[in-house]
């Protein structure tokens, strides 16, 4: 599977198939911190991503603040 | 994972909520949590006109989206702030969904006001470059509302930034923040207009999530000042408490409001008082952005796009109430 990971501005592949919590475990992303995305649907947690299927994570965070 | 209302399939799930939805489903609760939050904080009223400060992203957006949805009279206003390819993209954004919604759009050029874009207002002040941003939009926000007569400013803050800036505040325990810190914030002058939060109970995903679902065109990509902010180290730590233990942002933030927030008001009487220099409201005599403009101003700071003719003195001095009217476009519907 191809993962776009957009807040790294890269994408990786990832042989096999696997549960998007898998998934996000395996690449060290906190779910509250991104959508996954796949085509026009959004995934669960409990989704199987396949093979041959593109994903992207897509942050969710954003803002800047200085300290006051 | 199935719908928790419908039992279909479901597209998101929210943990703090031991739920999930479907896209139909979710889009409905997203409204009826933004709709319910504003009516029990008494918000704003049903025919009151609506100044939306919208920067493209996803938050503004989608605040945006169900104001109108829900009948309100919902002007947006952009606040250019001149960052290259960043701002032209969140402008484009904004014009975009203000075309295809038939809604107006109003659109102030920092550097109109300031004297200069905020990429250079760092190099001209050495002020951190989101607390200039910061202060300028809070002041640009407030003038253009009055100055076109809106009693109320809406803000896309949410969950996670409400949050955030509790835990900052809280880390350095800054009483005046803490007091100050609320989803509604009333005109306590004349010249300050009521600013409130009616998304400060969704989280940024559920925002994101309610952004795509609804297919809205918003900019994904992050402000590239905010990178290394203190503000998303804040969010990190409090996501990874929330992944331990769902629910943690919302109780911190919630019990800070219901049991805590008032122990801190009672010790920060503020009086305000008009700016000598604009009129708008300052603790002092003269207000913290007419300082900053003339920082700008003595920095000899240019503005990078549409600087004035030689010789002539930045907008930012020369009576920034009255040059509001020529730093503002309107896109009417």
């Amino acid at each position: 599977m191809r993962v776009i990971l957009r807040n790294q501005g890269k994408e990786v592949e990832m042989a096999g198939r696997r549960r998007v919590r898998e998934l996000l475990a395996e690449l060290g992303v906190l779910p509250e911190t991104v959508l996954v995305i796949r085509g026009r649907e959004l995934l669960t947690g409990d989704e199987v991503v396949r093979e041959d299927d593109v994903v992207e994570l897509r942050p969710v965070i954003s803002g800047g603040r200085a300290t006051r | 994972m199935k719908c928790k209302k419908c039992g279909g399939k479901a597209v998101l799930e929210l943990r703090r909520h031991n739920a999930a939805f479907c896209a139909e489903d979710f889009v409905g609760f997203f409204r009826s949590q933004t709709l319910e939050t504003i009516r029990r904080w008494k918000m704003f009223g049903r025919d009151e006109p609506l100044l939306v400060a919208v920067s493209g992203g996803k938050d503004s957006l989608a605040l945006w989206d169900v104001l109108l949805d829900a009948g309100y009279r919902a002007t947006g206003l952009y606040l250019d702030l001149g960052i290259g390819d960043y701002s032209r993209a969140s402008r484009a954004r904004c014009e975009a969904f203000a075309a295809g919604r038939s809604a107006r759009l109003l659109v102030v050029r920092v550097a109109d006001a300031v004297g200069a874009a905020i990429p250079e207002v760092r190099a001209a002040t050495r002020r951190p470059t989101c607390s200039a941003c910061g202060l300028s939009k809070r002041y640009l926000m407030n003038r253009t509302a009055l100055e076109h007569a809106f009693p109320v400013v809406v803000t896309g803050h949410n969950l996670d930034d409400e949050a955030a800036t509790l835990f900052g505040s809280t880390l350095r325990w800054e009483e005046g923040a803490l007091a100050r810190q609320s989803p509604v914030l009333a005109a306590t002058h004349p010249r300050l207009v009521r600013r409130v939060k009616p998304l400060f109970r969704l989280s940024e995903r559920e925002t994101a999530a309610y952004a795509f679902l609804r297919g809205i065109d918003y900019v994904v990509d992050e402000c590239p000042f905010a990178r290394g902010a203190t503000s998303l180290a804040h969010k990190e730590a409090l996501n990874r408490l929330e992944d331990v233990s769902p629910g943690t942002k919302a109780s911190f933030l919630l019990t800070f409001l219901d049991r805590a927030r008032a122990r801190f008001q009672a010790g920060d009487p503020v009086s305000l008082q008009e700016c000598a220099r604009c009129g708008q409201t300052t603790t002092g005599e003269v207000c913290a952005f007419c300082k900053l403009a003339e920082q700008v101003r003595r920095a000899g700071a240019e503005r990078p796009e549409a600087g004035p003719p030689d010789g002539e003195e930045p907008a930012g001095l020369r009576g920034l109430v009255s040059d509001l009217h020529a730093a503002t476009e309107i896109h009417a519907p």
